[in-house]
């Protein structure tokens, strides 16, 4: 077979990337693009749901005529809609930058009821059957427009008195879930008929509602039961008040967030106290109480002082409840409302406590007792029913509240003989330094507490973590630490030096005798516990007693345990870099502890776990701008954990990264001293290569730090890193191991090679070797190869050594590296190397031609057709196709291709249809001749 | 939907007293132009009154005292016959409220057997193929505030089984001592009734407290009377078993419409005097009164959030605090002073002529009664709950 002569096509790449890249069309104003921000200029959707919500003020005045000016003003003017619509939470903190007084506002560190509230409902759950009060809607004929006024009172109390009768019926027997499907019915039926403007109905909805609260017959669904109702309430709370600023806004204005009553117009405040009066003449307590404090808001428009006064009437009124539990949450509601709509009137808020306490007693009264015996209810179950509502009430008495208020509270609590539930709301409600403070009041209280219905260690658990959160006062905390330490022997706190203290007492205690052998649990425990208080881990190491304490872990296993729980918790709190010294020594103390273990025995996933702790460590630090110090971090870093190959690579590509951050920050202008550094980086790389046992790992990062070296314009570096791994590659076994599975290693070395030629592109040639000496080497190094019998992978090779080759002989190259003089410069298209060039690739195709003849078995068939027909896109793409005989070369390629059937035709098509197309570009008419030789097989 | 026709007042809450002017527009409208024969508006004011059932036997005789009384009356000519333009048309108009004669403007009052309403009515009258069109809307007559200043009447009671009346078998009943205290049983009608109650001790479980609002309608002539008291509302104040020796607030807030300020006249009356017991509604077996004399009134500062009040609010708003004048006209012999301030004049000068002074004795009593009820004896009385929603449901506007 003749010798095949290889013309590169020559390219023009900054034309091809234009031709490529898709038509840029610009856009007009108006033009529709899916990308452009969507503007509304429509309103008319906003205008007809305003309208819905006001009918029946509007209905009677309503023109048939719009007048656009208040057509426009109707709900499209940007500003009030912002205003209307602005999120509640983004005015609250923007009023709260605007309030000097930060007790008028709730600020983000008041835990909302809405995070109680799944709780709650998750929590008090009950599989008793329930039984509920429910109406339907009496579906009677609206009173419509009757003539006169009296007939339609008439009317009007019919309907009222049939809903409130005839309509009623009372349901047993019903699961939780069906009690909570009706309750939500209910609301719904409240906000259809607020909607089709049966206000009277939706308030009578309410008031059946809230009766629910009265009704304590399955007690341990009460908590639930409370939160679905007073959710109901809020609705209606929130429909009224919208109502009545709707009644305010004349259509103009909007009604500015600190409105006063003045601004108010008669309309509104007429049918605010329409409001106000209809639920005075509520006959039962319970509802008229929840009514009220639901609609407590609405004063606003009333009056100025409107809610002060309010709010301890209501307080008062609560004292009406006979039932303990009843009148509980009857204050948290209080409480949950006067803290949205008035948080700085913290006197009710007080009241209600105070009240609270009053009553207490009544918990432990006949009445409830008997009621708990009917209910098969045991006191511990029914005394944690109590702790939503004091919980939420504790909660807003004592944010922000003055630290003298809260001694008389705990004063107050202290005169009902220390009950366990009060001081465990008392616990978990107020302040953690309040409660830090008096820890041995707390104590004194905790010891002395009866254990019926609460138990102690909930109490311990309490204050514990009160102190986990604030310090107690300096002189007490030992003391505090000994008296705890008699009931609980894991109390911790997190302060420096009591932990430091307890460590040592812990040594002191466990030294003897070895003692420490028998409770590493134990310790492990405390050990845990501290490290998961102790964020700041330079403190953690700065505690004296925590190495000894470490040391104490001898036999190796618990000690590498508690490594590894060390590293795992710097590793999810550190989030800074750090490069404190104490730190940096402790932890590679604590890491060549773990390092150290390893040994033949050690499992796979074991040492995988290890190198990944440590990784996450040497990730975490960082000198800033000492670039040098970093690297004899590095440097030392190798040295200990060179047993662990995923911490070797991970401080390689450390090290380049370093490199590169030096480039970085010289921009690219290495002076001596950074070239130095970086000359030094590279040859911590290249020393610590060989020291791997992953042939690809270190064939990757061969070719990676050869492109750092390259970045940096260490030359000789680069070829001797691309050099060696040129020689690593005849090492490459057949077979590689990998997850556990044994796989022919061809298709990695493939990628590895593919990826290595579009580096070698760039790679200048070394003046004292031969032109291309590293792209000979390496053929030289494929030719040797071993590759497996039945594989392509060789021939592929070569078509890309081939499409190598055509970049290297084009006057520019499709990229350079910045600072680096490729060889298009050094040769500049020199006839001599394009010569040396083309030789090479005619060799190459030589080898490829050959092999193709070996395929013409009938087993190898489908194979040569395949690889001639990429052969000849390899041709079409890189090669001159007005040479002869490259065009005869590839027109006999097509026809090996579809020779014995074995082609796809729709490729087949398909190339030819490409051929066409290119063909209509300008330079390339020669194809359209080409095309006519390329016949199309039909399969028959 | 045609042609329509309708009143809108202009004050929000229709509140007017007497020598004020009425004002507002009536409003028609229609897709096409309206045929009319005139557009009059008319005020009528009537106090109608009802006897009881029980009392009709005996009052037969004197049917002609439930006429309904006419205070107000008189109408005029808005629109002369013609034509509307198609749309909408407001014709405004003003009211002045003045009586003729010695009569008096009372008070909005609906109660059972005396009801005091003024209405609005706009008549369009049109040809005789179309109807003709009617449009009645309430207004509300408050009497001017009083004057004189209250003197707070404040008045402790106790109730123990001993002081229980209608109870059959004093021994059966438990042991229980109940103490409280109103703050005053002279009441300003826009204020709350307010006082304390403490529960000493009580053996049996207490069910509930409730605070029961009566009122007491005398209708009645020459020859004789009928007095009923009926409740007006019933207010819960304890549910359960409440805590003792802890004070539970008494609060109930007036009914409006419901109540008027205690009210004398010489066909009937408003309120309550002592001697008559009242039977209200599911009287409970076991009740414990404490009545004494009450009056409502109406006076200066009455807070009623300022609305629509006209000047005599702003004038009240200025006054000495009330509770510091001379104490009002609680019992005294001469001739009655109607609470109402605003046409007193007339009202005084016409009382002499009546020859009924003996029903009227101490005089403009609105009775209020409360009274415990306790244990299982307590039931539910549907006609009160209907009467809540009825209270509910009055005023329209929500």
């Amino acid at each position: 077979m003749a010798v095949f002569p290889w013309h590169s096509r020559g390219r023009n790449y900054k034309a091809e990337f234009a031709s490529c890249r898709l038509e840029a069309v610009p856009l007009e104003f108006g033009d529709y693009h899916p990308l452009k921000p969507i503007t509304v200029t429509e309103s008319k959707t906003k205008k007809v749901s305003r309208k819905g919500s006001t009918s029946s003020t509007s209905s009677s005045s309503s023109s048939s005529v719009v007048d656009p000016l208040s057509s426009v003003l109707d709900g499209t003017d940007p500003l009030s809609m912002f205003a209307a619509t602005a999120d509640p939470a983004a005015t609250d903190s923007s009023r709260k930058r605007r309030d000097r007084d930060e007790n008028s506002v709730v600020g983000s560190d008041f835990e909302p009821w809405a995070s109680k509230r799944g709780e709650i409902l998750t929590r008090y759950t009950t599989t008793e059957k329930l039984s509920i009060n429910l109406f339907m809607g009496s579906e009677k004929g609206k009173g419509t427009a009757t003539s006169a006024m009296s007939e339609k009172v008439r009317t009007r109390l019919e309907e009222l008195d049939d809903f409130e009768e005839g309509s009623q019926k009372e349901l047993l027997n019903l699961t939780q879930q069906d009690y909570v499907n009706r309750i939500e019915e209910l609301n719904q039926s409240l906000k259809d008929a607020w909607a089709s403007d049966q206000k009277v109905k939706a308030l009578k909805i309410v008031i059946q509602c809230s009766k629910l609260l009265s009704d304590t017959s399955v007690i341990q669904f009460y908590p639930s039961k409370f939160v679905l109702i007073t959710d109901i309430l809020d609705t209606f709370g929130k429909l009224v008040h919208e109502r009545i600023s709707s009644l305010c806004v004349d259509h103009r204005s909007v009604l500015p967030d600190h409105f006063s009553p003045e601004n108010v117009n008669d309309t509104a405040k007429e049918t605010c106290l329409n409001w106000f009066f209809k639920i005075a003449s509520i006959r039962e307590l319970i509802p008229r109480f929840y009514v009220e404090a639901s609609i407590l808001k609405c004063n606003k428009f009333l009056s100025k002082t409107g809610i002060s006064e309010c709010l301890p009437r209501l307080t008062c009124m609560i004292r009406g409840i006979g039932d303990p539990l009843v009148s509980v949450y009857a204050r948290a509601y209080l409480c949950r409302v006067g803290m949205e709509v008035a948080p700085h009137l913290k006197e009710s808020l007080n009241k209600n406590f105070f009240d609270f306490l009053l009553t207490f007693k009544q918990i432990h009264g006949d009445t409830v007792q008997n009621q708990l015996v009917v209910q098969g209810v045991e006191l511990p179950s029914y005394l944690p029913l109590y702790s939503p509502a004091m919980d939420w009430i504790f909660q807003c008495i004592s944010y922000h509240a003055p630290e003298a208020l809260l001694t008389e509270m705990m004063e107050r609590c202290k005169k009902l003989g220390n009950n366990a539930l009060l001081l465990n709301s008392v616990m978990s409600a107020f302040r953690a330094e309040f409660i830090a403070t008096r820890s041995m009041d707390f104590i004194g209280m905790i010891k002395e507490c009866d254990e019926s219905g609460f138990p102690k260690h909930l109490l311990f658990r309490s204050l514990g973590l009160n102190l986990a959160l604030a310090d107690p006062p300096e002189g007490d905390r030992l003391q505090i630490l000994n008296e705890a330490w008699k009931v609980i022997t894991k109390l911790k706190n997190p302060q420096k030096r009591e932990v430091n203290t307890v460590l040592a007492d812990v040594i002191k205690h466990m030294t003897p005798d070895r003692a420490f052998e028998d409770s590493y649990p134990q310790l492990q425990s405390i050990i845990k516990k501290v490290i998961a208080h102790f964020h700041d881990f330079s403190v953690l190491f700065s505690v004296e007693k925590f190495l000894p304490f470490l040391d104490m872990f001898q036999k190796e296993s618990v000690r590498v345990e508690v490594c590894k729980c060390i590293m795992e918790v710097f590793i999810k709190h550190q989030q800074e870099p750090t490069k404190d010294p104490v730190i940096l020594n402790a932890l590679l103390h604590v890491c060549k502890t773990m390092h150290d273990s390893v040994n033949a025995l050690t499992l796979e996933d074991e040492k995988r776990m290890l190198a990944y702790l440590i990784n996450g460590f040497i990730k975490m630090v960082s000198f800033g701008r000492d670039f040098e110090q970093q690297l004899s971090f590095y440097v030392e870093a190798r040295s200990m954990f060179c047993n662990l190959e995923p911490v070797l690579v991970q401080l390689i590509h450390s090290v380049n990264r370093l490199a590169m951050e030096t480039r970085k920050v010289m921009k690219g202008n290495h002076s001596r001293k950074t070239a130095a550094f970086v000359r030094a980086c590279v040859a911590y790389c290249f020393i610590t290569i060989p020291s791997l046992v992953g042939i690809f790992t270190r064939l990757n990062l061969y070719l990676h730090s050869g492109q750092v070296a390259l970045a940096n314009q260490c030359l000789s570096q680069a070829d001797a890193f691309f050099k060696a791994a040129i020689s690593l590659i005849p090492e490459v076994p057949k077979m590689i191991n990998i997850d556990g599975k044994m796989r022919p290693s061809e298709s990695f070395l493939l990628e590895f090679l593919c990826n290595f030629f579009s580096t070698l592109l760039i790679v200048p040639d070394h003046p004292e070797h031969g032109v291309l000496f590293l792209v000979r080497e390496l053929l030289n190094v494929i030719q040797d190869y071993t590759w497996e019998d039945n594989s392509d992978d060789k021939i592929r090779i070569y078509t890309c050594v081939l499409h190598l080759l055509s970049a290297m002989s084009q006057e520019t190259y499709l990229y350079h590296i910045d600072k680096v003089d490729s060889n298009d410069s050094l040769y500049g298209g020199d006839t001599k190397f394009l010569a040396e060039n083309n030789k090479l690739c005619e060799t190459v195709m030589a080898q490829i031609l050959e092999h193709l003849k070996t395929l013409a078995k009938d087993e190898a068939l489908k194979r040569q057709s395949s690889l001639g027909l990429s052969f000849f896109n390899s041709i079409l793409a890189h090669g001159d196709l007005r040479n002869n005989r490259l065009n005869q070369l590839s027109v006999n390629l097509w026809h090996l291709a579809q020779r014995h059937g074995c082609a796809d035709t729709r490729t087949m098509v398909k190339t030819l249809e490409y051929i066409k197309k290119r063909s209509k570009h300008p330079d390339m008419g020669h194809l359209t001749e080409l095309a006519l030789r390329l016949p199309l097989q039909t399969r028959t | 939907m045609g042609t329509s026709l309708d009143i809108k007042i202009k004050r929000a809450n229709k509140v007017y007293h007497a020598g004020e002017v009425l004002s507002g527009v009536v409003v028609i409208s229609g897709k096409d132009s309206i045929q009319h024969q005139g557009v009059s508006l008319t005020v009528e004011g009537s106090v109608n009154l009802q006897l009881s059932a029980k009392s009709v036997g005996v009052f037969e005789a004197f049917y002609n005292s439930v006429k309904p009384i006419q205070i107000i009356n008189s109408t005029i000519e808005m629109v002369k016959p013609g034509k509307f333009p198609s749309g909408k048309t407001e014709i405004p108009f003003e009211f002045p409220l003045h009586v003729k004669g010695n009569k008096v403007l009372y008070e909005t009052y609906h109660g059972v057997f005396v009801n005091i309403q003024y209405t609005l009515r706009c008549d369009m009258r049109r040809s005789l193929l179309a109807k003709d069109l009617t449009k009645t809307c309430e207004f509300i007559v408050h009497s001017a505030p009083q004057k004189g200043k209250l003197t707070p009447s404040p008045v402790d009671f106790t109730i123990t089984p001993e002081t229980l009346q209608n109870v059959r078998e004093r021994a059966l009943l438990p042991k229980f001592l109940i103490r409280g205290h109103l703050n005053s049983t002279n009441c300003v009608i826009t204020q709350p009734l307010t006082g304390e109650l403490l529960v000493e001790s009580s053996e049996a479980a207490i069910r509930s407290i409730e605070l029961q609002l009566v009122r007491v309608e005398t209708c009645g002539c020459a020859e004789g009377y009928a007095r009923d008291a009926t409740e007006i509302q019933n207010i819960q104040i304890a549910d359960g078993d409440v805590c003792r020796s802890l004070s539970v607030p008494i609060y109930m807030v007036f009914p409006r419409l419901f109540t008027c300020p205690t009210l004398e006249t010489t066909n009937f009356k408003v309120g309550k005097r002592d001697g008559c017991r009242p039977a209200p509604p599911g009287l409970p077996i076991m009740t414990a009164l404490t009545e004494g004399p009450w009056s409502l009134r109406r006076t200066h500062g009455s807070a009623r959030g300022g609305l629509g009040r006209g000047p005599e609010g702003v004038r009240g708003a200025c006054g000495p605090p009330r509770g510091a004048s001379p104490p009002c006209d609680e019992g005294s012999g001469g001739p009655r002073v109607s609470p109402r301030a605003g046409c007193s004049a007339r009202g005084r000068g016409c009382r002499g002529h009546f020859p009924w002074r003996r029903f009227v004795e101490p005089p403009e009593r609105f009775y209020l009664q409360h009274y415990i009820r306790t244990g299982a004896l307590w039931g539910q009385d549907s006609r009160v709950r209907s009467r809540e929603g009825a209270r509910l449901g009055w005023w329209p506007n929500t």
